[in-house]
């Protein structure tokens, strides 16, 4: 990255240059869904492990557009596929597919 | 006159049959000979490896089972119902019951009298040195009745032979025409044959017509009965007096051979693994590995019916019927990776293709076990499992930090644990030093997370609890975490004994006698896994058909009309039909869904698919609903709140029927009249 001498605080910035599209790709080959998500949050409301841990799949994608990968696994790290998701999503979003999918490439290194 | 003839007459007693060919061999023997000893090699090694593959724990359970009375019995009533008389498939469509079993006990009963023929007549020919392979089968070319000298019992032998010959036949003729308009029979569809399918299919067709013209064409010097004498006459008619027959009994020979050859790489192994497959089975052992060991036995013994292929719910669409069981199993025994893996990730496990299976086979379970093998080793943190089922659980005098119990205070209250206060205790309840442990609630109520998207389910269950004077407490009012079984679906099977594990501590501490659920899918783990000794687990439907049944729980018969529709997972999955119904009959007139019971259509909400999509669960919902509305019922009951949820979606969704029909829980059908 090209350095102007100002910017954001290193913690909140996000360097899109190290989004992996490749892996992106993979990604929606193996659930297309991950491309209509929205983002409203349904899915971070009704969670069943989010109740006690930070659990997000909206978070999730939300990381991995913003290249932290790494951010991504930890959201879905204690989730229980339990599927209350996947019945509130209003874009009819596999979302149990999606969170395996996302373990499955991102935690490949 | 033969020296042979001489040689016979000195004997004091006349046989009845002669030994036409002194050394027991003719050419034509050597195709059937050689198909049948290869089959045979194949299959003796193959079970040896199968064994040698299984864990020593099962294989010692699998040698002492053979030798347990009732595993023994259970055994021989098997494998003479299922695999000679086809009974399940008897009792599901009885034409295809015939055709099946036509071919399968008549071909039984022709070898086992063909053997006993030659035990009777000619007992040194058993001895496999002296022809003991092919000689029974072939028993009618190598022998001459002696004219003159037959007995009843040799015609009888004729007789009987000549039945299970036309038996055989009539069977056949059932099977070539069901190649054709399978619909008469009652199959929809029909699994599409691989080659090796093919070779043996023709052959085995052409086995019992070339058979009859065999016989018959050397009857006149064998011996026969009703129908190869009159068809050896019509050849004498035909062909005058002498009649050619070796090409017949060549072909007949060659038929054989390359059935038994073409055997082990078709489907018709079935015919004899299914006998391992009976024995590991009733056993008791489960396959661990959707390929190695017992699994092994189970995809060999799949016979490729394609009664799976009308069972499959997501066969609604015709593009989907690729990925019904008969095929996961197909390409399991062919190790085609790629399509293993996306066929057993779309099935939505409602487990209709094992129920029905004639062999029996678990095909869910395979597939299972195929996801495990890709998402087991999927990274997971539980780690807060633990702080979880600390705080969460129900309070009990177990509990050690807060050594008090919780009681209703005052009469009002007594019908059970209300809302909790803001302090952590019931509203309604007092903190009271613990005096024992007898005054445990003697019910727990676990809401599982469904029930939680569905509210109207705990509100109905409690009013019933309420009203009938339960004492309960409720495990996850404030949220619990989940059973296990979606991850256990989903092939995490680490990660799902974490869960329960968890799950078991919770339940255990409480000190509850009875664990009631409301839903199927956590009933369903909670009964096969968890293990819960001393602890009653029933579904919520067993539960409150006992309340009513005890007279606890007071109801009022409505005359509205009703049809209960059977989750997968409750039915199929736990054997859970009759309660439900008995308890909404009390209620309400119960009609018929077209298709219900252990053939009832999968919802298309299930959670067992990791891909369906909502498209084509869409399809899925609209056929179930279909089903349902058969008998015009008025509200549809079901038991599980993912059937309720997507239930309720499909029926607001067609403008055909809603507003209606009304779509409601089965305790909010009991709750409703209280």
């Amino acid at each position: 990255m090209v350095d102007f001498g100002f910017g954001l605080v290193p913690s909140s910035r996000i360097n899109l240059d190290l989004f992996d599209k490749e892996k992106y790709d993979e990604l929606a080959a193996m659930e297309p869904d991950v491309r209509i998500c929205m983002a409203c949050g349904s899915c971070t409301a009704v969670c069943t492990a989010g109740k006690f841990v930070p659990t997000s799949l909206r978070e999730a994608i939300e990381a991995i557009k913003n290249a932290n990968s790494e951010k991504a696994l930890q959201m879905l790290e204690s989730c229980q596929l339990c599927g209350k998701c996947s019945m509130v999503c209003p874009r009819g979003i596999n979302t149990r597919h999606l969170i395996l999918s996302i373990t499955k490439v991102y935690s490949q290194k | 006159m033969t020296p042979l003839f001489n040689l016979l007459a000195a004997q004091a007693e006349v046989p009845e049959v002669i030994d036409r060919i002194p050394s027991g061999f003719s050419y034509f023997v050597l195709p059937f000979t050689i198909g049948v000893a290869f089959m045979f090699c194949w299959i003796g090694i193959g079970t040896i490896r199968l064994l040698a593959a299984m864990p020593r724990e099962d294989r010692i359970k699998f040698w002492k089972s053979l030798f347990i009375p009732k595993t023994a019995a259970k055994n021989i009533k098997e494998l003479f119902c299922d695999c000679l008389f086809h009974v399940k498939i008897w009792q599901r469509k009885p034409l295809l019951g015939y055709m099946h079993s036509a071919i399968a006990f008549g071909w039984f009963m022709i070898i086992i009298l063909g053997h006993i023929e030659v035990a009777l007549f000619v007992p040194a020919r058993l001895n496999v040195t002296r022809g003991g392979l092919f000689y029974p089968i072939f028993y009618r070319y190598f022998v001459w009745m002696n004219p003159g000298h037959t007995t009843l019992r040799g015609s009888f032998f004729f007789f009987l032979m000549d039945f299970f010959l036309l038996y055989i036949l009539s069977g056949i003729a059932l099977a070539v025409f069901k190649r054709f308009r399978s619909i008469v029979l009652g199959m929809r569809h029909t699994t599409k044959p691989s080659f090796a399918d093919r070779v043996a299919l023709y052959s085995l067709w052409m086995i019992f017509p070339l058979r009859l013209l065999a016989e018959s064409f050397t009857a006149d010097l064998s011996g026969g009965s009703f129908l190869t004498i009159p068809v050896n006459q019509f050849w004498h008619f035909l062909f005058g007096d002498k009649l050619w027959f070796m090409p017949c009994w060549w072909a007949y020979s060659i038929c054989l051979g390359l059935f038994f050859a073409a055997m082990p790489f078709s489907r018709y192994m079935h015919i004899l693994t299914e006998v391992l497959w009976i024995l590991l089975r009733n056993a008791g052992i489960k396959p661990n590995h959707p390929r190695k060991g017992v699994a092994e036995a189970e995809i060999y013994a799949c016979s490729s019916c394609g009664l799976c292929l009308d069972a499959c719910p997501m066969n609604v669409q015709k593009k989907n019927l690729k990925f019904s069981s008969v095929y996961f199993i197909r390409f399991l025994r062919r190790h085609n990776e790629k399509k293993i893996n996306a066929i057993a990730d779309k099935c939505l496990m409602c487990d209709k293709c094992h129920a029905l299976c004639p062999v029996g086979v678990d095909a869910p379970a395979l597939r299972r076990a195929q996801r495990a093998t890709v998402n087991n080793s999927l990274p997971y943190d539980y780690s807060y499992l633990g702080s979880v089922v600390s705080k969460d659980t129900v309070r009990t005098a177990k509990d050690t930090g807060a050594a008090a119990e919780l009681r209703p205070y005052s009469a009002a209250a007594k019908r059970g644990w209300t809302r909790p206060g803001s302090d952590g205790c019931p509203e309604g309840m007092v903190s009271e030093p613990i005096q024992t442990y007898s005054s445990n609630p003697e019910v727990l109520y676990f809401a599982g997370c469904m029930s939680h998207l569905t509210p109207r389910i705990i509100k109905s269950v409690e009013k019933i609890f309420k009203a009938a004077g339960v004492e309960y407490a409720f495990a996850d009012r404030d949220g619990g975490i989940c059973c296990g079984r979606p991850l256990m679906l989903a092939g995490k099977t680490d990660a799902a004994a974490a869960t329960i594990a968890a799950n078991k501590k919770m339940i255990q501490e409480s000190g509850c006698s009875t664990l009631v659920l409301s839903c199927p899918i956590c009933f369903k783990i909670f009964k096969e896994e968890y293990h819960l000794e001393g602890i009653k687990v029933v579904h919520y439907t067993q539960f409150i058909n006992e309340l009513i049944a005890s007279g606890r729980l007071n109801v009022e018969k409505t005359d509205r009309k009703m049809v209960y529709h059977d989750p997968c997972e409750l039915g199929r999955g736990c054997g859970v039909y009759l309660e439900p119904r008995a308890a909404l009959s009390q209620v309400g007139t119960l009609v018929k869904a077209s298709k219900e019971y252990d053939e009832s259509i999968c919802c298309g909400g299930s959670l067992g698919s990791l891909t369906l999509d909502t498209h084509d669960r869409a399809k899925i919902s609209e056929a179930s609903l279909t089903s349902l509305l058969d008998g015009k019922p008025e509200t549809i009951v079901t038991a599980c709140p993912l059937c309720l949820k997507t239930f309720s979606e499909t029926v607001a969704n067609s403008g055909r029927i809603a507003g209606k029909v009304k779509v409601k829980d089965f305790a909010e059908a009991i709750s409703s009249t209280l």
